[in-house]
């Protein structure tokens, strides 16, 4: 084995998520672990919803990149435990999104589902309102936002 | 784990697996029969991220089945290659969509049962099961928040969709009772605590679901003739049509890929 655990980590942090592709799967905490056994490198990725269809496609990049480094030897396993959720999200992460125009979740579920009202990633107003509850993936939300007259998506907190 | 256990349990285990990936898969597929149907923009795109989770979280279950079961079947085999009476979802699951009041009085059915269900599946000492439990819990509040939301506005709605979800739940009712019943393939995972016993858990899916009918205007049924058997491969005429539909392709060109 050329490559150390670690190294195969931050070769990863080169592939994105399709659908947010300012964010890697690492940083997502999509990657959950790289394990070398019996001249194998064993990845563990974990979905955000059971059925994200963005897992087909992060599996075939994962293998594509590292077969472009000569790393043959890779298998993949979908694990679901512990559930990935959006409270690890980082500072730096929601910044990320926010900059990309998704306004990031907030600190979990339950806070969610107590403030109604999403702030607008484009001018930080909560002026806003809920236009559809499910968006154009299983993570998002649809909102409007009446003062900077701008539709935009919400990271759901899951 | 799943090569120590004893045959039996092995056998119950599959069995009981495959019945939660069934469910899933089932109600997935009539949820996406609505694709490209529903009255607005925004409810088709919701009707399709609920089934899209339902599909995700059968797959999980249906790929731990096969493994447990340890015959190099795959998901898709048990997907693809079983029939009618090898399928073991619920028939609430499977009743056909009808109409936008039929299939979200189903959905809120099944949406609260899986909400209490969930919690209790969690504490599986069946590792993976409970993983894929634990993982499904918040995406069922944002099912159950929707499906909700619909039985408040159409109850207290207009008089037409007043009439026509009191219909959906008077013809579906008879299809709630087996989702809490428990067969011997059960019992045998309930004493090992691999499954959690469903009988404490009726009643409290009877209050959420009485008092929310309640706020919606709408009545609750009287319970007379459940029907059931689902567990065991007994279905209504329903589930085959959607069958044929759903495993055509698969079986036209078996392994094909794309
Ligand atoms: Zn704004």
């Amino acid at each position: 084995m050329n490559q150390s655990e670690e190294e195969i980590l931050r070769l990863l942090e080169n592939v994105f998520d399709p659908e947010i592709p300012v964010l890697n799967i690492v940083e997502m905490g999509i990657v959950r672990s790289v394990n070398i056994v019996q001249n194998e490198y064993r990845i563990e990725i974990t979905p955000t919803y059971s059925g994200c269809p963005a897992m087909h496609t992060i599996e075939k990049d994962i293998l594509d990149l590292l077969n472009s480094h000569g790393i043959k030897n890779v298998k993949i396993k979908r694990i679901y435990s512990p559930a990935w959720t959006t409270d690890c999200f980082s500072e730096s992460t929601k910044t990320k999104l926010k900059e990309y125009g998704i306004a990031p979740p907030v600190i979990n579920i339950k806070e969610e589902f107590l403030k109604i009202n999403r702030t607008c990633p484009f001018c930080d107003s909560d002026k806003t309102k809920t236009i559809s509850e499910f968006g154009s993936t299983s993570c998002k939300s649809l909102h409007y936002c009446d003062d900077c007259r701008q539709p935009f998506e919400y990271f759901k907190c899951i | 784990m799943t090569n120590i256990l004893d045959k039996n349990i092995q056998n119950a285990l599959f069995n009981y697996i495959l019945g939660l990936g069934d469910d899933r898969l089932i109600l997935g597929h009539r949820l996406s029969e609505w694709c490209g149907h529903a009255h607005i923009l925004e409810e088709d795109i919701a009707l399709g991220n609920i089934g899209l989770d339902l599909i995700g979280q059968a797959s999980a279950y249906l790929s731990l089945a096969a493994e447990v079961e340890n015959k190099n079947r795959t998901e898709d085999d048990l997907a693809y290659f079983r029939n009618e009476y090898e399928f073991k979802n619920f028939q609430l699951v499977e009743q056909p969509n009808i109409d936008f009041a039929y299939t979200i009085v189903r959905q809120f059915f099944f949406d609260v049962y899986e909400g209490i269900f969930l919690e209790e599946l969690a504490k599986s000492k069946f590792e993976q099961m409970a993983g894929i439990a634990k993982k499904s819990i918040k995406e069922n509040i944002y099912h159950t928040r929707h499906s909700r939301n619909w039985i408040l506005r159409l109850g207290d709605g207009t008089e037409e969709s007043h009439v026509k979800t009191q219909t959906a739940i008077n013809d579906l009712w008879k299809f709630t009772g087996e989702i809490f019943s428990e067969n011997e393939n059960d019992n045998i995972l309930i004493n090992e605590n691999f499954a959690p016993d469903l009988k404490p858990l009726k009643s409290k899916w009877n209050e959420i679901i009485k008092s929310v009918l309640n706020e919606a205007t709408l009545e609750m049924p009287e319970n007379i003739g459940f029907s059931s058997g689902s567990r065991s491969g007994i279905h209504t005429e329903h589930l085959g049509h959607l069958l044929a539909e759903m495993q055509i392709v698969a079986r036209s060109f078996p392994g094909a890929k794309w």
